[in-house]
């Protein structure tokens, strides 16, 4: 079986950075009115811009502005086809650029998701709240990638740009043959009279189509009139990544450019004390020392050479607050707090409290992880060229416009002369969604004005100075009834806020001490239903900076949710999938897909000695994900995890072969977590510093992954995020299985498993 | 002033003759298909072939690479794609991408040295990291691209 062929596509998508000027082209708002003033695109010779995401060429190639980071998720792809399949162009003439900053590319879905309050907007409702970030969202701009929205959020915009560009072609042929617009169809990117028998490609029409004004409401497909969304498509971005041309932001190369290297504070928010530039300024290429406030950078003609001075370069450092912490003493303060007075509640039903204090042995348990790290396989990097009045960025990112604001204010230059190019993205999880490295190199790019500057940091730079996933701990109570079903459940989780953390490096003047949902999402959000509920939640503030990291608060709540779940399985000496069906009685889709995922992993069917099963559910990012972990465990307690079983329900397909990469991908970015994922901190400063003290799993210990999509035409979900959530509580629900021991604190090798 | 030998052509370089290969392939020649991840040849983005055998060239000092031929990701193709490559694109295998020239360019030494190499050879001799989790993908595509060898 050939599943893609080789060289079909003629047009290959390398990274190409968009350059130059902006086209007036025809953009759109998102109620469908033209604005004049957006843009498209860089217009090579006879090429039109139609819209904010549309131009085509004489030739009728299509070309789709992207708005969105390539880091791996296939969103290049996946965006382009929602634009193809409503202009029915030919997808193998349809290609990419990455879009430029503007308004217009706001990523709303993702603002909306990130309301800090359950008014229902998460349960699928128009609510107020969702109203109102929608509008804040427009008036920010913001562009980001990030939540798994991207498809969600493109699912209107970029189909009516398709649709809209469609119209404007059609009416152009109409026009030019003097025949009625109702009577020309499109086909694979060829317009055509049926009474005359006139055909012509798109590119034959674009000089006319774009005096075009574009219809206000474009007729969308309905989904059973789609011909190309749900058919499994060749990833754009693939050639170029095999054949090493493939542009990332570490590979950026300007006239005249040099590179940074640096030496940051051993504690986490400490600040640089003393240096002495002196003793390196005759090393071979080495032309300026640059201290800034948390650190000191070697600029050099080659990043080697800088390297090398910045660490032979003599520096001390002020510790930071950081200095009193280590990763025992955190987890302390976070157990201690679950006895704060000062819980936020995220969700009440009935009085679980008192129904508890009167049950006769509930059940109770405290589960712990640790802070993550992202890992990038590309480290982290920018490049910045600061001229006297204006800045220019290079950068893989998650959110240009956040680098466009930090790196304007770093640079002190008008807002207009801020160029931010994102080329391709080695990895992003979360991580590039922060300023650190762009205020970083900004700052030392300042120092060298008008020289392209390049700031790329070491893997240990990358592991010791993330911005981690907090560690949490969560602890559960909760009581069965006569009737086998859980009648009480209280959880009260204590973490950092991820959002708050975030806000207060974007704003260090806002007191964020606001709700959090990122939180308790996974948690409070739960699809089962019992009589009585409360999900709370207690902030802590720590030194340490937590950050977002893929499927945020769901990646340590899926693990305590589905985890005390299974406990209350066995609790009640019920099947574990029995079990949890019996509290889904209202919710037809979690059913369908817990019901497919037992029959495709033959739940029922007994193993072999040595051999057990786990279970669990969980929803994240409008997206129904169950999974069942089958492991074999031996004496030694070395596990082997024989296979993954996977069905998502993520409401609708677009490119099915990416929604199953994104599971495989989920499924083993979380299992390295739960195997072996843990940044250790002694006095402030992290231990880890490289791969072998913070491993990852490799093809030796990587299971056999089976996928199975269950699309119910539900409410459009992400596939970026929610394939990581379920792994954790699915392995330890199997240990248990296996072993009978019930593991309450990640990674597991703390329990002394070897995968 | 040093000579190396890379994809079949000679390039001298100026380098202290520590520099590690990997940058001076990156930054004095400019081949960027060869990639930086670790730094400490643990995780294989930089593995290049010095007289086919694979080297992680991040750990690897440069004067030593003098007098061999060296091969990157740019020239395994040799101006078309290798089998190695067309598999990767035959199960659409990479995500990111980062680490994949390193990838293709560890299973094409290991394909060169045992043309059908079974389950336990394939995990015993790929040891790169891939954060994507790639690793389904690259077991097929690493049997399809020994297939196409076989029928070439």
């Amino acid at each position: 079986m050939n599943r893609f062929n080789l060289s079909r596509r003629k047009f290959l998508v390398a990274g190409a950075l968009v350059g130059g000027g902006l086209a007036v082209g025809y953009g759109f708002l998102r109620n469908g009115e033209a604005d004049n003033t957006a843009l498209s695109a860089t217009t090579d010779d006879g090429e039109i811009a139609l819209n904010a995401w549309v131009k085509v060429d004489k030739y009728g190639l299509v070309t789709v502005a992207i708005p969105r980071s390539e880091m791996g998720q296939g969103v290049y792809t996946a965006l382009a086809m929602l634009v193809a399949e409503e202009m029915d162009a030919n997808f193998e003439e349809v290609t990419v650029e990455q879009a430029p900053v503007a308004d217009i590319y706001a990523n709303i879905t993702m603002l909306k998701d990130s309301l800090p309050f359950s008014d229902g907007y998460h349960d699928g409702e128009d609510t107020i709240g969702a109203w109102g970030m929608t509008k804040i969202g427009r008036f920010l701009g913001v562009q980001a990638t990030g939540g798994s929205t991207s498809v969600r959020d493109a699912w209107m915009p970029m189909r009516q740009a398709g649709a809209t560009a469609k119209a404007m072609l059609i009416s152009a042929a109409a026009r030019t043959w003097d025949v009625p617009m109702a009577e020309c169809k499109v086909n694979s990117g060829i317009i055509s009279h049926t009474g005359t028998g006139k055909n012509g490609r798109f590119g034959e029409f674009i000089a006319l189509a774009a005096s075009e004004a574009p219809p206000r409401d474009p007729v969308l497909k309905k989904s059973s009139e789609f011909t190309l969304i749900g058919t499994p498509q060749p990833r754009l971005d693939i050639p170029s990544k095999v054949d090493g041309t493939a542009e990332f932001g570490v590979d950026i190369e300007l006239e005249g450019m040099v590179h940074a290297a640096v030496k940051l504070s051993p504690v986490l928010g400490g600040t640089l004390a003393n240096h002495d530039a002196a003793a390196v300024k005759d090393m071979p290429g080495v032309l300026k020392v640059v201290p800034f406030e948390n650190g000191v950078a070697v600029i050099a003609n080659s990043f080697w050479r800088a390297k090398t001075a910045v660490e032979a370069l003599p520096a001390t450092f002020h510790d930071g607050p950081a200095k009193e912490y280590s990763s025992a003493s955190i987890l302390a303060i976070l157990e201690e707090n679950l006895k704060s007075e000062d819980a936020r509640v995220y969700a009440e039903t009935g009085e679980a409290r008192r129904e508890l204090d009167e049950a006769q042995s509930p059940v109770q348990a405290i589960y712990k992880v640790p802070y993550l790290a992202h890992a990038c396989m590309e480290p982290m990097n920018c490049t910045a060229k600061v001229t006297e009045n204006g800045v220019e960025i290079w950068m893989p990112n998650q959110a240009p416009t956040l680098i466009k604001w930090f790196a304007e204010k770093i640079a002190d230059v008008p807002a207009e002369n801020v160029i931010v190019h994102t080329p391709f993205l080695g990895g992003g999880f979360g991580r590039r969604s922060e300023i650190d490295l762009v205020v970083m190199a900004v700052s030392i790019a300042k120092e060298m004005k008008n020289q392209p500057v390049k700031l790329l940091w070491t893997r240990e730079n990358d592991i010791q100075h993330d911005i981690f996933r907090p560690a949490a701990v969560s602890r559960f109570e909760g009581a069965i009834g006569p009737d086998g079903r859980i009648t009480s459940w209280a959880n009260r989780i204590v973490s950092q806020s991820t959002s708050g953390s975030f806000t207060a490096r974007l704003l260090p003047w806002a007191t964020m001490d606001m709700p959090d949902n990122t939180t308790s999402e996974g948690a409070a959000d739960i699809p089962y239903e019992f009589a009585n509920r409360i999900v709370e939640h207690v902030p802590v503030k720590l030194p340490i900076e937590v950050g977002f990291w893929r499927s945020v608060g769901h990646s340590f709540n899926g693990f305590f949710t589905e985890s005390f779940m299974d406990e209350m399985a066995y609790a009640a000496q019920s099947d574990p999938i029995d079990f949890r069906l019996a509290h889904l009685e209202n919710h037809q889709d979690f059913t369908n897909v817990l019901k497919q995922l037992a029959k495709v992993s033959n739940w029922s069917a007994p193993l072999g000695q040595g051999r057990a099963r786990g279970v669990a559910l969980h929803e994240s990012f409008s997206s129904i994900v169950g999974q069942v972990v089958e492991i074999t465990l031996n004496d030694n307690r070395e596990i082997t995890i024989d296979k993954v079983y996977c069905v998502i329900d993520c409401g609708t397909v677009v490119n099915p072969d990416t929604v199953k990469a994104q599971m495989e991908s989920g499924i083993i970015f979380g299992l390295t977590a739960a195997l072996f994922g843990e940044i250790e901190i002694e006095d402030g400063a992290v231990l880890n510093s490289n791969f072998p003290g913070y491993e990852m799993i490799r093809l030796a210990n990587c299971p056999e992954i089976e996928v199975h999509l269950a699309p119910s035409g539900r409410m459009l979900g992400g596939v970026g995020e929610p394939g990581t959530p379920p792994i954790a509580p699915a392995l330890t629900n199997a240990i248990f299985a296996a072993s009978g021991e019930r593991i309450r604190e990640l990674p597991v090798s703390r329990s002394g498993f070897i995968a | 002033m040093l000579r190396l030998d890379i994809n079949g052509k000679p390039f001298d370089v100026d380098v202290e003759e520590d520099t590690p290969l990997l940058w001076v392939l990156r930054d004095t020649v400019g081949l960027k298909g060869t990639k930086f991840g670790c730094g400490i040849a643990a995780c294989g983005a930089c593995t290049v072939h010095l007289d086919g055998e694979a080297v992680r060239s991040c750990s690897y000092p440069v004067s030593e690479a003098v007098g061999t031929q060296i091969t990157t990701i740019e020239g395994i193709g040799g101006g078309s794609l290798s089998p190695v490559q067309q598999a990767w694109i035959q199960e659409q295998v990479p995500q990111c991408g980062y680490c994949q020239s390193g990838m293709i360019m560890a299973v094409s030494a290991l394909l060169a040295e045992n043309p059908n190499p079974n389950d336990e050879e394939i995990e015993t001799s790929i040891t790169n990291i891939c954060r994507c989790g790639t690793y389904p993908r690259i077991k097929r595509a690493i049997k399809r691209a020994a297939a196409l060898k076989r029928e070439n």
